[in-house]
């Protein structure tokens, strides 16, 4: 398969199955449409398990680049390609699409319609990852919002049309600060919506053709495109709308919702706010630790305070997320010059933070199965009317707790790496900072252990719906299994991951900072000549 | 030259010249008179009456895109006036023409549809409807102030009586009265503007008024200090504005928009679709007509530009209010026309910040801008935010006027539920509305963004007010989701109660919306047809933009210079 064709292929074949499904199928048979939408995810993880055997993790560099016209008069293009940064999300999302798409079995209203939205969605999600050029990167981040807004509101729980709409809001008002940035960075780059261009552009590379990024400006579409990503991330105080539209989707959907769509926000970050705004990466980098630090003690203290279940695996993304914008962000450089200190923490942290994403990905979307294993039971998810679970279903329960100890980060298991890495390299950073941000794995592990005691342990099971309780059926167990499975070999071999990603960010560090010398210094000398 | 000969040399370029540049208007007017003429020879009992409107539209519509080939494949620029000057014949014209027709063509297969008018009021229903559309087209032509007022009206006229056309409704009856007095009221302001302006440059007509009001201006005693404090200086940007009030009441802009949600509510919905997307498409093309004439000629400012900007931004700030306004009152509407009808003041608040962006691109004080281009492209996006509003807005009436037919109601709580029993229906009516929010990947996003990088650009290069616009825009964006999804949320979420009449939609009626909401879609997403879109639309641009245009004078201006 010819790159530029697999790249299509990877993003194209949900829309291709949820066309099938939509023309060709009868919305009575229902068993016949779930199969036809699984196979859609199963053939997307294959193809992307295609992209990883020919992805060279030795080049840092963005690989298997394809690029076609699309609307030439205004030089937008169809531009594809993946590289370390973009490969492991891929690989995530098809994986996590899979999983939900099997636990999309205990769906049983409207079935034809929740497997279009979810396939379309997924095409959405891959779009993402996959393209090169601003427009069509914004195209297919849009695209996601319209799958989600009724997945969420048809599907939900009794809140789902306040929650469905609250998370269409937000994010569609941060789509809008991002759509300003895109025009600036079209209008002062030549027009072009290139993101590889732009990043030349953004780290002073093309003056020769006159065309820069001034510093000024830098900031400006920074602070832009950062509240649209970390809308998404979420980061205080952006997060708002993650607990109600978590609580109310229903499980399938919640995985995605944690395992891949919060990941587009660093992704967002690290892929366009970053390159194309060296300057202002680092004008923000004190404001983007403090409130990565300031998200996880959040995100842990609020998770401690909940009775629902699901709201505190919600809130506990807050938490986990924090930790991926700490580690994006520790880019130090030395008080009144350009010089960066200590590149090799912050390179580590960026590597922490990927690994975080792909790390939440696994356990939360494993924690929110896990809840919704028990909601589909007992109906209800009070925390404070479950325990002894453990007695009525053993593996469940062992599962869940690996599961849940995999989101405590507990060493062994995915957690810990990201988690462990962020917070060493914010001690480059600030070391008031890196205590903190330390100190948040403690409240972490109070709130898992808390409601592990409350839910799993106890003498018996007294809430309602008792008798319901049946042991995890083979499906179950297979989703459960596999995502545990995962949490275990990256939290004992995260080489895999890491293999991939450090070409890229290495390359990345070291275009921002090249980067951010060459634009503080014109800025410094046009400063001199002014005051001179 | 003796009268004779000026009679002589009229005649020759009528026949010659002006009546093939007219043809399309022709056609449609000859149909006018057929629909007229075959209910007196009772021919309507054999042949439906619809079937006449639609040929005579269809020939008319060919005559157009011939007339567009001709301009694709001349070596030369074929752009002209004829009838004297009254009117001018370009791409301009010419794109205008084609989509006006086209818009006809899909209204008249509406009402074939959903079977507003019957056949008996089918004459009188199709001759307003063509008479209107004829005004329109004449507004995309005009070359004279007389020729905007006269089109103005000829387009007026017939939409007062079709917003009153279902007989013995109170509210339809009331809605035309509205109509007409508002109407009525914001003509007589309008023509004291083109008395004031013709009066003062002792011409009226369009590519003169620029060249006129520098030679008023200089001349003037006070020329060292042209401002606005100037006594003729404020006369004619008086003259100008009071000009703007007719359009903008045909545009419905804030604050002259009063009559619209009252007349959509009481016209039938196939109307409401009429107007909010002819009468507004009219009503743009002659406020650009209307704008580059006094903007002027690029290759020499005019003495005004300074205070032309501080207009243009002041439309600007015109279609920030529009805009909101419009959000945030048709989220408090229950009945889905209405709603619809705040929805479209909305979008022509979007919509005349390109005009506004055009505005303050052309009369930027200096020469950091290229002006040709970054006005060709403010242009640009307003065509393309027409054509693709066009099907969208097409498609929300046509589900709203098929689904009236089933349940009786348009009221937004009697839809709930009813992508159960018509899935289609209400996916295409979903594509229409995302596509109004502006949601990729539909032809809605890509306009509004065109429309944005104009006003962006002229933030950028001109004036920072463009950006306080931009941020205007954009917020509205977000504002009108939430009434927009309402509707969906009652489709798709709610529930069907078991008492609702059921709405089922027949095959024909089904096509008709899939094949209105595929051009939404495919406007946003197939390259052939945004590129193609965007590059005529763009040519069109450039050639009103550029001075030459104007210079092919055929033999019919002299007689006008002659007879001033």
């Amino acid at each position: 398969m010819s790159p530029g064709f697999l790249l299509s292929a990877i993003i194209f074949a949900p829309t291709l199955f949820a066309l099938i499904i939509g023309l060709a199928t009868n919305s009575k048979n229902t068993e016949a449409i779930r199969f036809l939408a699984l196979g859609g995810t199963v053939v997307t993880f294959f193809l992307t398990l295609v992209l990883y055997s020919q992805f060279d993790s030795a080049n840092g560099a963005m690989q298997m680049t394809v690029v076609k016209e699309w609307i030439p008069n205004w030089n937008i293009q169809y531009k594809l390609g993946v590289d370390g940064i973009s490969l492991p999300l891929v690989l995530l999302t098809s994986f996590v699409s899979m999983l939900s798409m099997l636990a999309a079995w205990s769906i049983t209203k409207q079935v034809k319609g929740f497997m279009i939205l979810f396939l379309l969605l997924e095409s959405g999600m891959m779009g993402v990852f996959l393209s090169l050029d601003f427009f069509l990167f914004y195209v297919f981040w849009e695209v996601m919002l319209l799958p989600m807004y009724f997945l969420i509101g048809i599907w939900g729980g009794p809140r789902k049309e306040y929650a469905a709409i609250k998370f269409f809001l937000y994010t569609l008002f941060g789509s809008i600060l991002m759509l300003i940035a895109m025009l600036m960075v079209y209008f002062n780059s030549g027009r072009s919506f290139d993101l590889e261009f732009l990043a030349r552009v953004g780290q002073g590379l093309e003056t020769a053709k006159g065309f820069a990024f001034s510093p000024g400006m830098q900031m400006t579409a920074f602070v832009l495109l950062f509240i649209g990503f970390a809308i998404k991330l979420p980061s205080f105080p952006f997060h708002t709308w993650l607990p109600d539209a978590h609580v109310e989707a229903p499980t399938p959907i919640s995985m995605i919702l944690a395992g891949v769509l919060l990941k587009m926000g660093g992704y967002g970050i690290i892929r366009i706010a970053f390159p194309l705004c060296p300057y202002g990466t680092q004008w923000a980098a004190w404001a983007l630790v403090a409130l990565g630090v300031f998200s996880i003690i959040y995100g842990a203290f609020a998770a401690l305070a909940q009775t629902d279940f699901k709201r505190m695996v919600a809130y506990s993304s807050v938490s986990h997320m924090g930790y991926v914008l700490l580690g994006l962000a520790v880019w130090k450089i030395t008080e009144g010059t350009t010089e960066t200190v200590g590149g090799d923490y912050w390179l580590m942290g960026m590597n922490g933070a990927m690994f975080q994403m792909m790390a939440h990905g696994v356990s939360s979307a494993g924690m929110f199965f896990m809840v919704g294993v028990i909601y589909d039971r007992v109906h209800h998810r009070d925390l404070n009317k479950f325990g002894g679970l453990m007695g009525k279903m053993p593996l469940y329960s062992g599962i869940a707790a690996g599961l849940f100890f995999a989101g405590l980060g507990l060493p062994g298991l995915c957690g810990f790496i990201g988690e462990v890495f962020t917070v060493i390299s914010a001690w480059n950073f600030s070391k008031v900072m890196a205590i903190i941000s330390a100190a948040g794995v403690i409240l972490t592990a109070g709130y898992i252990l808390w409601a592990l005691q409350r839910v799993y342990l106890g003498p018996e099971y007294k809430g309602p719906h008792g008798e319901d309780i049946t042991p995890m059926n083979n499906r179950e167990l297979l989703i459960g299994g596999t995502l545990l499975a995962s949490a275990i070999i990256l939290g004992i071999y995260p080489r895999i991951l890491f293999d991939i990603m450090a070409g890229s960010t290495e390359v990345l560090r070291d275009a921002m900072v090249a980067g951010y010398d060459r634009v503080a210094s014109v800025a410094d000398a046009a400063q001199a000549s002014l005051s001179k | 030259m003796n009268f004779s000969q000026l009679v002589d040399q009229l005649i020759t370029n009528t026949t010659e010249h002006s009546l093939w540049c007219f043809a399309p208007e022709l056609a449609i007017s000859v149909t006018i008179v057929m629909l007229l003429i075959i209910r007196l020879v009772s021919l309507d009992r054999f042949v439906p009456n619809y079937m006449f409107a639609l040929l005579g539209t269809f020939a008319a519509f060919g005559l157009s895109l011939s007339q567009g080939y001709q301009f694709a494949t001349a070596d030369e620029s074929l752009a002209g006036t004829f009838f004297t000057g009254l009117m001018v014949y370009d791409q301009f014209t010419i794109f205008f023409r084609v989509f006006l027709l086209l818009f006809l063509i899909l209204t008249i297969t509406l009402t074939v549809l959903t079977g507003i008018p019957d056949n008996e009021d089918g004459p009188d229903f199709y001759t307003l409807l063509l008479g209107a559309t004829l005004g329109m087209m004449m507004m995309s032509g005009a070359n004279h102030l007389l020729m905007l007022f006269l089109a103005i009206e000829m387009a007026s006229v017939p939409s007062y009586v079709m917003v009153g056309f279902l007989k013995g409704r109170k509210d339809s009856s009331e809605a035309a009265l509205k109509y007409v007095v508002y109407g009525a009221g914001t003509a007589g302001v309008m023509l004291y503007g083109i008395s004031l302006l013709s009066g003062l440059l002792g011409t009226a007509e369009l590519p003169e008024i620029a060249s006129r009001i520098a030679i008023l201006v200089q001349g003037d005693a006070s020329a060292a200090a042209v401002g606005i404090f100037d006594g003729t200086v404020r006369a004619i940007v008086m003259a100008i504005m009071l000009v703007m009030v007719g359009l903008a009441f045909k545009l419905s802009l804030v604050p002259f928009h009063f009559w619209c949600p009252d007349a959509f509510e009481g016209a039938s919905a196939e109307v409401g679709g009429f107007l909010s997307v002819a009468s507004k498409a009219g009503a743009f093309a002659l406020l650009l007509r209307f704008v580059l004439a006094f903007s002027g000629d690029l290759s020499a400012p005019s003495p005004l530009s300074e205070v032309y900007m501080y207009l243009g931004l002041g439309l600007g700030a015109v279609g920030a209010v529009t805009a909101t306004y419009g959000n945030l009152t048709a989220y408090a509407q229950s009945n889905i026309k209405r709603m619809l009808a705040y929805s479209t003041i909305a979008h022509a608040g979007y919509m005349i910040m390109a005009v506004s962006a055009l505005v303050v691109i052309l009369n930027a004080p200096d020469d950091t801008i290229d002006k040709v281009a970054a006005g060709g492209r403010a242009i640009e996006g307003l065509l393309y935010y027409l054509a693709v509003y066009m099907f969208m807005n097409l498609g929300a009436f046509a589900v709203v006027a098929l689904i009236r037919n089933q349940t009786f109601s348009e009221d937004i709580k009697d839809y709930n539920g009813i992508a159960s029993q018509a899935p289609w229906l209400c996916i295409c009516m979903l594509i229409c509305m995302f596509s109004l929010i502006g949601m990729p990947p539909f032809g809605g996003f890509f306009a509004k963004l065109m429309i944005f990088a104009s006003v962006y650009l002229a933030g950028l290069k001109v004036h920072w007010f463009m950006y306080v616009v931009l941020v205007f825009g954009g917020m509205n964006t977000v504002f009108s989701l939430f009434y927009y999804l309402r509707v969906l949320k009652a489709m798709f979420i709610g529930e069907r109660p078991a008492e609702a009449r059921p709405v089922k939609v027949g095959f024909h009626p089904s096509i008709y919306v899939m094949t209105l909401a595929a051009f939404v879609l495919l406007l946003g997403v197939f390259p052939a047809w945004t590129q193609g879109l965007s590059s005529r639309a763009s040519d069109v641009a450039n050639e009103v933009l550029t001075p030459q245009a104007q210079i092919v004078q055929p033999i019919g201006d002299t007689v006008a210079q002659d007879v001033r």
